[in-house]
């Protein structure tokens, strides 16, 4: 364990820039929420925004590895379920499931 | 994360009598983000059990889920706080992985949460989960107590897991691997969702995903800053050249 106080501290740094980026942008956005662009932008942003942290979620993947077939494999069956069944609970229990399987026993280094 | 009405047996439906506003809210709001709390939990679970892998103590993961309530970058906030990063640093970090939220400040529906407290708490609890639960097709009419109900579940669902999974942690064999997998399964989940909420618009996500390509190819050390900067820029273009068109909205 570090120093306790250094711990706490990256805590609280990580707190106040997260809330900051968070809360400051309100003040200076709300007056555009009228605007067209802006309304276009919202819309479409949300599934954007989760394609993108999705891949970078996968941004370490690497072709010639063995050991990439697992998150591979492991996504395919979230996907897969969530179209079957769109129970979230499931598809992400599901999903992690085979992932800790194939990653500890198939593809463990 | 959708909420299919159950299937009720042969049992008539009686009619819905309208329930103290408070407790209504807060059942409805459990209900919506049943799909979203229950993801957060094997989450928060590999997350507890991360930090005391790590060599940090089951209170830092507490502490960290209740106060800095973001999720992927507590993750990477992990191995930082035990290379002993410098504070500069995690401050330059966090910022790059949650400049994201700078955009939900356009549609997120702060004006309609009740009360100062109630609208500097929605804004801390400004997840990526909650904005795309708030600002989906079917939450247009929900009123602000549910919104805020719906963040609480999810900060409690995250803080309580991430404690129980530090506490829990010592238990699991140290060569089960993977269950760091829980984030990019929950992505998957909302993004699939997110994208059936376009009704076919198709083009969104290859956007999103070419920018996500791009950054990573371009600028690998700060791919989802420059991913959201390139997607804004493309999803900027496409409305300068479809809005020329006759529009029917």
């Amino acid at each position: 364990m570090p120093d306790p106080r250094y711990a706490v501290a990256a805590v609280l740094v990580t707190a106040a820039v997260t809330w900051g980026l968070r809360a400051l942008p309100f003040a200076a956005l709300t007056p555009l929420r009228a605007s067209r662009t802006v309304r276009y932008l919202s819309a479409r942003m949300p599934a954007g925004v989760m394609v993108i942290l999705l891949a970078y979620c996968l941004r370490d993947l690497s072709v010639t590895q063995a050991s990439s077939l697992a998150p591979l494999i492991a996504l395919a069956v979230t996907v897969g379920l969530h179209l079957w069944r769109r129970n979230a609970l499931l598809s992400i229990l599901g999903g992690t499931a085979v992932h800790v399987i194939l990653a500890s026993t198939v593809f463990a280094h | 994360m959708e909420t299919r009405p159950a299937v009720t047996g042969g049992r008539p439906r009686p009619v819905p009598v309208p329930e103290p506003a408070r407790r209504s809210e807060a059942h409805a709001a459990f209900r919506e983000s049943a799909g979203a709390v229950l993801g957060f939990v094997p989450l928060g679970l590999a997350f507890g059990a991360l930090v005391t892998q790590s060599g940090l103590d089951w209170w830092w993961a507490g502490l960290s889920a209740a106060l800095a309530f973001g999720g992927s970058f507590e993750f990477l906030l992990i191995g930082l706080v035990t290379a002993a990063a410098p504070l500069a640093a995690i401050a330059v970090s966090s910022f790059m992985v949650n400049v994201r939220h700078v955009f939900y400040a356009l549609s997120f529906p702060v004006h309609r949460i009740p009360g100062r407290l109630g609208k500097t708490y929605a804004t801390f609890a400004l997840c990526d989960e909650a904005y795309v639960l708030a600002t989906r097709e079917q939450a247009r009419s929900w009123p602000g107590r549910r919104i805020l109900w719906m963040q609480c579940f999810l900060h409690a669902a995250w803080a309580g897991s991430a404690i129980a999974g530090a506490l829990l942690g010592s238990l699991i064999p140290e060569r089960v691997t993977g269950l760091d997998f829980a984030l990019t399964a929950l992505f998957a989940v909302l993004a699939l969702d997110a994208v059936r909420d376009l009704r076919g618009e198709l083009s969104i996500p290859g956007l999103a995903l070419l920018s996500a390509l791009g950054a990573r190819l371009l600028f690998p050390g700060e791919m989802l800053l420059a991913a959201f900067a390139l997607f804004a820029a493309a999803l900027l273009a496409r409305q300068l050249t479809t809005s020329k068109k006759p529009s029917h909205a």
